[in-house]
């Protein structure tokens, strides 16, 4: 048997080897060059749609956070910030990225005319990868001011969002803009992305003003619970699913697969911390360990490490996680006591742990992986603590000075928040004449 | 005649129902009602602050039955609703003043 194989071998071993003398070596490094960005862009396509997929995450989380009548309403805001975010940011949103331009902003390529990708896969797989962010962004927003704001004002906050506010502060970051050229660090998008979605879920809710029913005229708080636990489960666990794509695709190269392993494990041990320090906290505050805040960890850790996960150690994404978890816990309790009503939580994830993931990158972050200076933690100083402290303060005071106009010009003109009568009769009926499970008999 | 108006766990309803079969009584309206007695609500936990959910679901069975059947009946809805926990709910009687079954024009004892 093994003498029949070897014969058969043979004319294929002599074929290879007269192919190897026969071409040059400079065609041998073209195929070579070639494979190398078939593969970056397998990988990089493969994480666009891990990316896409977390829509779903966000979808069913928010779902699963809010009382049943407004449970469409919520889906449609997310279905809608994906199809928005796809075409304003084919359209103006990549121009504005990673058009060339001056330090603020981009301005060439509308319509992917002409556009160029920085990164070493073709254009339009660096495009969808992009598309899929801008489409995260996006859908933090819509939990933070979910049961009360309305269906046609949200098209607008959404657009708005999607073609200009991301897009910018994408530029300073990640397209060659002020911050980049600072030596500012965000690896797949803390400030970027979760900062971004996240004040402008703090802003809109602050203006929207809490739902109706939060807090009774004493002041004392009423809890309103989310309708499916499972839902919201599953959401998270597709999140984090997702988060592989989103971190680890950041790399927009396979590389020796070194880099993204690292970064696929990082952001595995934070999101597990998160969710394990929720839990000892709420066991302990309150006596049972509370699943509606353990997912909530594990999405803080998500967030938090989402800037470092590139330039850190395991065991910094471990501190990371920790730290961020702890944030979760007593943010979400922070908001519900000075009355910013934030019904899934958008705001202690996405923009406080956001803030925190783009802080810890001058704590932990390594020069040998990376970074433009040593963390604090690495003998770098505070050097680098100083720019990422500079790059988050400006981008949330831009975001909520932006997004703060944009919802209050909304609130002036078409209206921002739906009529009492119709958030108490809830939004599926009323704005889309749905209900989430019709025939079904239940609270 | 009297009437039966018993509050109980919803999980002791299969029980009761059998019970009062075996004792020639097929018939009864149960409606889903909330409520709360000395058990008082229930604690629950969302996104780490406590609250209270006052009314729990119970159930609320209306039988009618022949003076002489009244203890026989009482007997196996305690017997079968009580797990001696609190809140196994409660019983209440009342006197009826007639009964008429549509179908056949029946009344009084004959309509139950």
């Amino acid at each position: 048997m093994l003498k029949k194989l070897g014969f058969q071998r043979i004319p294929l071993i002599a074929f290879v080897v007269l192919v190897m003398l026969s071409v040059g070596s400079a065609y041998a490094d073209d195929i070579a060059t070639q494979s190398t960005i078939g593969i970056d862009t397998v990988w990089v396509l493969f994480a666009s749609a891990l990316v896409f997929f977390m829509q779903a995450g966000f979808g069913m989380l928010e779902a699963g956070f809010i009382r049943i009548k407004n449970t469409s309403n919520i889906l449609t805001k997310n279905y809608l910030d994906y199809c928005v975010a796809t075409i304003g940011f084919f359209m103006f949103g990549y121009a504005f990225m990673f058009g060339h331009g001056n330090n603020f902003i981009g301005y060439s390529g509308w319509f992917t005319i002409g556009a160029q990708s920085p990164a070493p896969v073709p254009l339009f797989a660096f495009l969808l990868f992009q598309t899929a962010f801008c489409g995260a962004a996006a859908s933090i927003v819509a939990g933070g001011i979910a049961e009360r704001t309305k269906f046609s004002a949200y098209v607008i906050i959404s657009f708005v969002i999607s073609v200009s506010v991301y897009p910018i502060v994408g530029h300073w970051v990640w397209g060659g803009g002020w911050l980049a050229k600072m030596g500012f660090a965000d690896f797949a998008g803390s400030t970027v992305v979760h900062t971004v979605g996240g004040i402008a879920a703090l802003i809109g809710t602050i203006i929207l003003k809490p739902r109706t029913g939060k807090y009774n005229r004493d002041g004392s708080i009423n809890v309103i619970p989310g309708h499916s636990v499972p839902l919201a489960c599953l959401g998270v666990f597709i999140l984090w699913f997702g988060w592989f794509g989103f971190n680890a695709g950041s790399t927009l190269s396979a590389g020796d697969g070194s880099l993204i392993g690292r970064i696929a494990l990082n952001t595995n041990l934070s999101a597990a911390v998160g969710g394990m320090t929720a839990m000892i906290l709420t066991w302990a505050m309150t006596k049972k360990p509370d699943l509606s805040m353990i997912m909530n960890g594990s999405l803080a850790g998500l967030v938090a490490v989402t800037a470092p996960c590139a330039y850190i150690e395991p065991w910094a994404a471990i501190a990371i996680g920790l730290i961020g978890g702890i944030i979760v816990v007593f943010g979400v309790s922070l908001l519900d006591r000075i009355r910013v009503d934030d019904p899934v939580g958008a705001v202690p994830v996405h923009a406080l742990n956001g803030i925190w993931g783009t802080l810890a990158i001058g704590i932990f972050g390594q020069k040998s992986l990376g970074l433009a200076n040593d963390g604090l933690f690495y003998g770098g100083g505070f050097r680098q603590l100083g720019i990422q402290a500079l790059g988050s303060i400006t981008t949330i005071v831009f975001v909520l000075v932006v997004m703060g106009l944009v919802f209050k010009l909304i609130d002036m003109t078409m209206g921002l928040r739906v009529t009492q009568a119709e958030e108490l009769k809830g939004l599926d009926i009323e704005q889309h004449g749905m209900k989430t499970y019709t025939g079904f008999v239940i609270e | 005649m009297k009437k039966i108006e018993a509050i109980i766990r919803p999980e002791s309803l299969t029980g009761v129902k059998n019970a009062l079969d075996e004792l020639g009584y097929p018939g009864m309206t149960v409606t889903e009602v909330k409520g709360h007695g000395r058990q008082g609500g229930l604690e629950q936990i969302w996104r780490g602050r406590k609250y209270k959910v006052e009314f729990l679901a119970k159930l609320k069975l209306e039988i009618v039955v022949i003076d002489e059947d009244l203890p026989k009946i009482l007997n196996a809805i305690v017997r079968e609703a009580r797990t001696e926990s609190i809140g196994d709910g409660k019983i209440f009687v009342y006197d009826v003043l007639d009964a008429i079954r549509i179908r056949t024009g029946d009344y009084g004892d004959n309509a139950i």
